[in-house]
């Protein structure tokens, strides 16, 4: 589904800022796997999924998904193919339009905007029962500015209006991380229901590696921006958090592992 | 008093005229979410374009559309300017309304004013507006569908419905995303340079059109006329939001809120002129005094007089 073969990334090249972010990563997605990606800060989890989802073009390598190579391709172009939710609750969605709004914008990802309705009736009814599998109360307040919503709620808005087009590749950047631990299980919760539903081919970042451990079928592990862990079938079912740190410690060679993916 | 009072209806038509400007800076404004300074120019492109073609006879409604023609082709450049080469809109926008400087002089046969012929009788009555017309209402020599504020306020309101169509279509929704959150407008899809660029256009589209009008009405057109254009478009913007958004929820209500709006600043400035004797030339120090004080009151008042706001949220999300 996803091929990722040597990518590169540097920022600011040549200035005294440079920063290497990807250095060579390869990976390979089959169609629903669920990929959870730890690391600590700096480790190139964020810069990864930016690569694919094309906020900007690597230096090297090349990126495919599902046969189409984009590694060429504008965001929004690729955005056809990518259902994306930000760490940021607020950066998924329109704060100042209403719910069935960036629900409408979301339902038209990847097609030709027309002068046909932005929405129709039928749409907002469709809405009403899509919004219940949030049970947020949501489908009662169609109309509501988003603006409006809770950081939690806004983030479960932007998980359904990522999955409303069925994408080919679901990519969810630390999603949880902004939220109180009781919202950020609820949101998880969802991601796992909606992921299961459509048999979604997911990667995920975050920095909770009980969360890494607990959900999805294959995990990776980055370290200076390559992939030092790749972990998947029964050998991720069993995986523990030590288990998961001395195999940290022998792939980098390191030791600062702990605190760093521990406090994150 | 009695001056005030006489003045009034003029200034009602200036203020309608200026309003359907002021639609195009809240598009780009409150919409895009972008400061576009070519409107200072495009103002007057449509002033010019207008007059040097109807000049020529044609038709008042081909002239029009050709202004607005023009104005499109101002946003494009801006638009272009922004998105293509990367210059940041503020100057962008400031490039081509220099520019344009030029473009409107050449347009006016290099020359800084141009006149319409209204002591031809025929030629007057070809108009579709005009200062002239407020008086011959006035007097019965004219129906009263020719007055101004009529012919103006039927413009407005058609500009209103069409934009008002417009987005609620998939394509305005998109240009509405794009100036609401660009990142999610390019996450679902959106290509947010092409919407840039069509919001900038279809602003300064009716920017051109108010032009035309406003030379249409006063019968000439100035190289100077678009001067400080921005600044009462924002204050008509302002000046109708401040008023109007306790009891304007819908969005064509918020376009019409915009028109009031520009017609209250010329109610104003008309009153500071007729009720003090005071020397025109200060008018664009008063003008910038007065939409300083609209955009200050909305401040203070957030933030001395703010009240705890119920956020909405469910406790449980």
């Amino acid at each position: 589904m996803l091929d990722i073969k040597g990518i590169w990334k540097t920022f600011n090249a040549g200035t005294v800022n440079e920063k290497t972010a990807l250095r060579g990563v390869d990976l390979h997605l089959d169609n629903g796997d669920f990929v959870t990606v730890i690391g600590g800060n700096g480790a190139g989890k964020s810069t990864l999924l930016n690569a694919i989802a094309g906020t900007w073009l690597v230096d090297e390598g090349t990126i495919s998904i599902d046969g189409t190579d984009v590694t060429k391709l504008s965001e929004h172009k690729r955005a056809k193919y990518i259902g994306r939710v930000f760490q940021d609750p607020m950066m998924g969605t329109a704060a100042t339009m209403q719910i069935d709004e960036n629900l409408a914008l979301a339902m038209r990802r990847g097609k030709a905007r027309t002068l046909r309705t932005g929405i129709s009736r039928e749409e907002r009814e469709n809405y009403k029962e899509l919004l219940k599998i949030l049970d947020l109360g949501l489908e009662n307040r169609l109309t509501s500015k988003v603006g409006l919503l809770s950081g939690g709620q806004r983030q479960a808005l932007t998980l359904l209006m990522a999955t409303l087009q069925k994408p080919k590749l679901l990519l969810l950047d630390e999603h949880t991380a902004a939220l109180d631990p009781k919202t950020a299980a609820k949101v998880l919760e969802t991601t796992e229901k909606i992921v299961g539903r459509d048999k979604l081919t997911t990667l995920m970042i975050t920095h909770n590696m009980r969360d890494a451990i607990a959900h999805g079928n294959r995990l990776i592990m980055m370290y200076e921006g390559k992939i030092v862990v790749d972990v998947s079938g029964e050998e991720k079912r069993k995986l523990t958090v030590e288990r998961l740190l001395s195999l940290f410690s022998q792939a980098s060679g390191s030791d600062e592992a702990d605190d760093k993916l521990l406090l994150g | 008093m009695a001056n005030f009072i006489g003045a009034l209806p003029g200034a009602a038509s200036q203020g309608l005229i200026w309003g359907i400007m002021a639609i195009g800076v809240y598009i780009t404004y409150k919409i895009l979410d972008v400061a576009d300074l070519t409107v200072d120019g495009s103002f007057c492109t449509g002033g010019a374009v207008f007059v040097m073609l109807f000049g020529a006879g044609v038709p008042v409604p081909v002239a029009l559309l050709a202004a607005f023609g023009a104005g499109l082709a101002a946003g494009l450049a801006t638009g272009l300017l922004h998105t293509f080469c990367g210059i940041p809109a503020i100057l962008s926008g400031i490039l081509t309304q220099l520019g344009l400087w030029s473009v409107n002089l050449a347009v006016m046969g290099m020359k800084a004013n141009v006149s319409i012929n209204v002591n031809d009788t025929a030629n007057l009555n070809k108009l579709w507006v005009s200062l002239r017309f407020v008086t011959s209402v006035g007097d019965g020599s004219m129906p009263f569908y020719r007055h101004p504020i009529v012919v103006v306020g039927v413009f407005t309101l058609v500009v209103i419905a069409v934009l008002y169509w417009f987005f609620g279509t998939e394509l305005g929704s998109a240009l509405r995303a794009t100036g609401a959150n660009g990142n999610m407008a390019r996450a679902q899809g959106i290509n947010t340079d092409v919407t840039k660029v069509l919001g900038l256009m279809l602003s300064n589209g009716l920017v051109a059109l108010s032009g035309a009008l406003l030379s249409q009405y006063q019968s000439f057109a100035d190289a100077s006329m678009g001067r400080g254009a921005i600044v009462i478009g924002l204050a008509a913007v302002i000046i109708g939001e401040v008023i109007f958004s306790k009891i304007f929820r819908n969005f064509a209500l918020n376009l019409l809120a915009v028109s009031f709006g520009a017609i209250i600043y010329y109610m104003v400035i008309q009153a500071v002129i007729s009720l003090s004797n005071i020397n025109t030339n200060y008018l664009k120090l008063i003008s910038a005094v007065i939409v300083a004080i609209f955009l200050t009151v909305p401040y203070w008042k957030g933030k001395y007089l703010s009240k705890p706001v119920k956020k909405g949220g469910l406790p449980n999300a």
